[in-house]
């Protein structure tokens, strides 16, 4: 440890040492895709978006008729476990993709399903929108990006909960109450604009009070069943949507601009895909963000011969990622270079190192 | 002070597309609307400074590659975060089969 009790690695605060300047935009390398092609693949369509979001709320509303009808029995439990997964996971995945306005042609359907999902993933629709943004613009560069679900050296037990929600589940919750008091932290004041402050305040609002009031009709019925169907499941059905997402970026190159070495893309099972929203194509989401879930699968065939190979399966993945976290674990230096992994064909990663920090104010 | 500059031949933008026009040090994007009209914005975008020449053309608006923002190009509007500073626009006008802007 340092002086001021800062370990001697990196600093993953947002105005701390490390939060100094980063790449430009135009540094980060994206496969080079054919115009024509490119808008194809941009192009957005209701219709696959309203089969998949009704698929989904219909899923959602019969598990949930299901959870009624089975409760006090043992039948119950095998229903919340469905029903959790269908609430908390796929609308943890469904939330991300309306944020980037991608999922549907119609703009309204878009905004009204990112409400829906935002609110039933416990997250603040605005200051989550700015979050993410930063995200994109910073991905996985230390002291700028504030979505690193795994900085290094990452603590076994964080890293356990942050996979069943049990972590993030309760900051979300924290930071709605601190949204709601209108108090943003100072990590927070870095990314979200003035312009969205209020709005992110009284989103918070209408959350807490629709959580409220499921508690208190919990209590005027004397049931656990009101917070088993709303609120509860963001937290006992987001694992697999956390366990999936684990994959992203955990394990890999820190501070790189090119997202064939920092992200992961893997080949998984249908129902997967589902309740993920294809995110396991997460080069692709993150090389071309304006491409819809629906057609990552074609993104990917158009660039894969430029990227390290998919992973070929799920386990596969964590075969690599879960050995590489706990190595960090004793060594924060150490990730898995893709690098040497790129196809002989493919584009050289750029040279890029990134500038010298300055620590900010 | 008017500086009409040829920028492209119609024909070399697809209706409902746009293509990236530099001159000198300074980048635009120009637009074909869905009913064959023609628009001029500055080519970056006013959120991040990423060039517009990558994002998609949906109906009257453009989305920005980076972040998704949008704006209508036709008056510069910003639309949808995070674009929150309006596009500059220029004037256009089609001779002969070309595209001339106003830059100024
Ligand atoms: S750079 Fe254009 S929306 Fe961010």
């Amino acid at each position: 440890m340092t002086k001021d009790n800062t370990p001697p690695w990196r600093d993953y605060s947002l105005t701390g040492r490390d939060s100094g300047p980063s790449f430009a935009p135009k540094q980060w390398y994206s496969t080079p895709v054919p115009r024509k092609r490119m808008k194809e693949l941009m192009k957005r369509r209701d219709v696959p978006a309203l089969i998949d979001y009704g698929i989904w709320l219909g899923l959602v509303l019969a598990t949930g008729a299901l959870v009624v009808l089975t409760w006090g029995t043992w039948w119950a439990v095998p229903s919340i476990i469905l029903y959790g997964v269908f609430y908390g996971s796929c609308a943890d995945s469904r939330w991300h993709e309306c944020c980037h306005g991608t999922v549907f042609k119609t703009p309204w359907l878009n905004t009204a399903a990112y409400q829906l999902a935002s609110f039933m993933s416990l997250k603040n629709p605005y200051l989550w929108r700015w979050s993410h943004t930063r995200h994109h613009t910073d991905t996985v560069i230390v002291g700028k990006d504030p979505e690193i679900a795994f900085p290094r050296p990452p603590y076994p037990l964080n890293i356990l909960w942050n996979m069943l929600h049990l972590q993030s589940g309760w900051n979300e919750l924290k930071k709605m109450f601190w949204l709601a008091a209108g108090r943003l932290t100072k990590d927070q004041k870095t990314f979200l604009i003035e312009a969205d402050r209020s709005k992110a305040f009284w989103a918070s609002r209408v959350h807490l009070a629709i959580l409220a009031m499921t508690f208190v009709l919990a209590m005027v019925l004397q049931s656990w069943l009101p917070i088993v169907l709303i609120g509860g499941p963001t937290f006992y059905g987001s694992w697999l949507h956390h366990l999936l997402a684990s994959l992203q970026h955990a394990g890999l190159a820190e501070d790189v601009p090119d997202h064939r070495l920092n992200s992961r893309t893997v080949y998984m099972n249908r129902f997967f895909r589902f309740v993920y929203s294809n995110m396991n194509y997460h080069v692709e989401h993150h090389m071309y963000p304006m491409v819809p879930f629906y057609n990552l699968p074609a993104l990917h065939e158009e660039i894969k011969g430029d990227c390290p190979p998919a992973y070929p399966g799920t386990l596969a993945a964590f075969r690599e990622m879960l050995p590489a976290i706990l190595i960090q674990r004793r060594d924060p230096f150490y990730f898995v270079d893709r690098k040497p992994l790129l196809p002989e064909a493919a584009n050289p990663s750029p040279e890029y190192t990134r500038p010298t920090a300055i620590a900010a104010e | 002070m008017t500086n009409w500059t040829r920028a492209c031949a119609c024909d070399d933008i697809e209706t409902e597309d746009h293509i990236r026009y530099d001159n000198s040090d300074r980048t635009f994007a120009i637009y074909r609307s869905p009913e064959d009209e023609f628009y001029c914005t500055d080519g970056l975008c006013t959120h991040e400074e990423v060039h517009l020449e990558d994002g998609l053309v949906i109906d009257h608006l453009i989305e920005c590659p980076m972040h998704n923002g949008q704006f209508d190009y036709r008056t510069g509007e910003a639309k949808r975060s995070p674009v929150c500073v309006n596009l500059k626009t220029y004037p256009v006008k089609v001779e002969g089969g070309d595209v001339f802007i106003d830059i100024g």
